[in-house]
């Protein structure tokens, strides 16, 4: 298969493997994720994103809601905490609030984030609290054995649509724009130089941060839907359906068409959650 | 031995134990220097190797890395 840069143009070699150990609980893998689960993928890009961003690991807080995804907490070497299908944003506002000095980041699935989390998802963007929000799009309920999730594709095979998938998928960067994330990106397992840039930018960023991240679950959405494994996913989806924003305005329309864009979609600077309410308490304690 | 135009061979490490055999590493190494042997990825053609790391950033498992 073709894939000399990982969609990244890199000019020089790095020669010198990361250090992923720094950042893991080592006696805690294998990890549980099936051979070829993009999860593992994004994971790396996530540890050599916080590294790179320079962020001692005491003051970094890892959480999570229920899925494969969220499985994430257990192998990392931070503050952690893996807690309830849908509410992870919940549990990080809370830690968030009471301690704004840490650097939170939410590991979540589709089904977590969009499907029984989606109230939470729209409502934490909204405030624009300081979170990082990983989504690990699978475009399935990968824990549960297959089921379709928001973010299925009209036509897709799933355990719950075995005739093809009937309904429109959630774009997650839409509906975090909408809500009012000042921070919105998407990326791929495939493109993972790409992403540890985008997700590291995330992080750099103040207030809520969604990084739309697809990969695949080759064991249900890929042997449902007629994937011989991970790598046919990881082109024919990570890298045939996507396209950087940075190229986008070069492309002919019909390279564009049905293509989910790559990058820094959306940065603007608002107020955030934590910093508004310190400066009400100090406003309201002088008046006193 | 000690032929200077010879090159400097990297050093490829494969974690047996972690390695899942999902393939990845194989499939999109753009010089061909990795293969499957049952289910666990092994090295075939060390020299070919540019040292670029895409195996390691793409394995899903920390079960490979490319040592200069
Ligand atoms: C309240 C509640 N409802 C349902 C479940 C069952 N459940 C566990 S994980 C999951 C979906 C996980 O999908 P996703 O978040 O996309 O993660 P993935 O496994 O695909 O990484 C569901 C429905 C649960 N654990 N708790
Ligand atoms: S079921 Fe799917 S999402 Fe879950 S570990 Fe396996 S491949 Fe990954
Ligand atoms: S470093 Fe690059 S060339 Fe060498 S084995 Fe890995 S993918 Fe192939
Ligand atoms: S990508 Fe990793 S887990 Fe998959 S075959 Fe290669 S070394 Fe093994
Ligand atoms: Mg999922």
């Amino acid at each position: 298969m073709s894939s000399p840069t990982g969609g990244v143009v890199k000019k020089e070699k790095v020669s010198v493997p990361f250090d992923y150990n720094k950042y893991l609980r080592p006696n805690k893998l294998p990890h549980i994720w099936c051979p070829g689960c993009g999860h593992g993928i994004v994971l790396k890009a996530m540890l050599r994103a916080i590294h790179n961003a320079g962020l001692n690991k005491d003051n970094v807080c890892v959480i999570s809601g229920i899925g494969c995804s969220s499985r994430t907490p257990g192998y990392v070497d931070f503050n952690t905490l893996h807690t309830l299908h849908g509410r992870a944003l919940s549990f990080a506002t809370g830690v968030k609030f009471a301690n704004p000095k840490l650097k939170v980041i939410v590991v979540t699935g589709d089904g977590d984030a969009l499907a029984i989390g989606g109230n939470h998802f729209i409502h934490t963007c909204r405030r624009n609290i300081d979170l990082t929000v990983l989504v690990f799009t699978n475009a399935t309920y990968g824990m549960t054995g297959g089921q379709y999730s928001p973010t299925t594709p009209i036509g897709s095979q799933a355990t719950t649509s075995r005739y093809g998938n009937i309904e429109p998928p959630f774009d997650a960067c839409e509906m975090a724009k909408a809500s009012g994330a000042s921070f919105v990106a998407r990326g791929t397992a495939y493109h993972t130089l790409e992403l540890e840039k985008t997700i590291q930018e995330a992080l750099e960023h103040k207030g809520t941060s969604v990084v739309d991240i697809i990969d695949a679950c080759p064991t249900y959405f890929g042997r449902m839907n007629k994937f011989k494994g991970a790598s046919q996913m990881m082109e024919e989806i990570e890298k045939d359906k996507t396209v950087s924003v940075k190229q986008v305005d070069k492309l002919p329309p019909e390279k564009v068409q049905g293509k989910m864009l790559r990058g820094v979609l959306h940065k603007v600077d608002r107020p955030e959650y934590c910093e508004q309410y310190e400066t009400l308490v100090m406003e309201k304690a002088k008046a006193k | 031995m000690g032929n200077a135009a010879e090159k400097k061979l990297p050093r490829i490490e494969i974690n047996a134990r972690l390695c899942k055999g999902c393939s990845i590493c194989v499939d999109f190494c753009p010089t061909n220097v990795l293969e499957m042997r049952g289910t666990t990825a092994a090295v075939k053609d060390l020299a070919a190797c540019t040292r670029c790391q895409l195996c390691d950033l793409r394995c899903p498992d920390f079960a490979i890395q490319v040592f200069d």
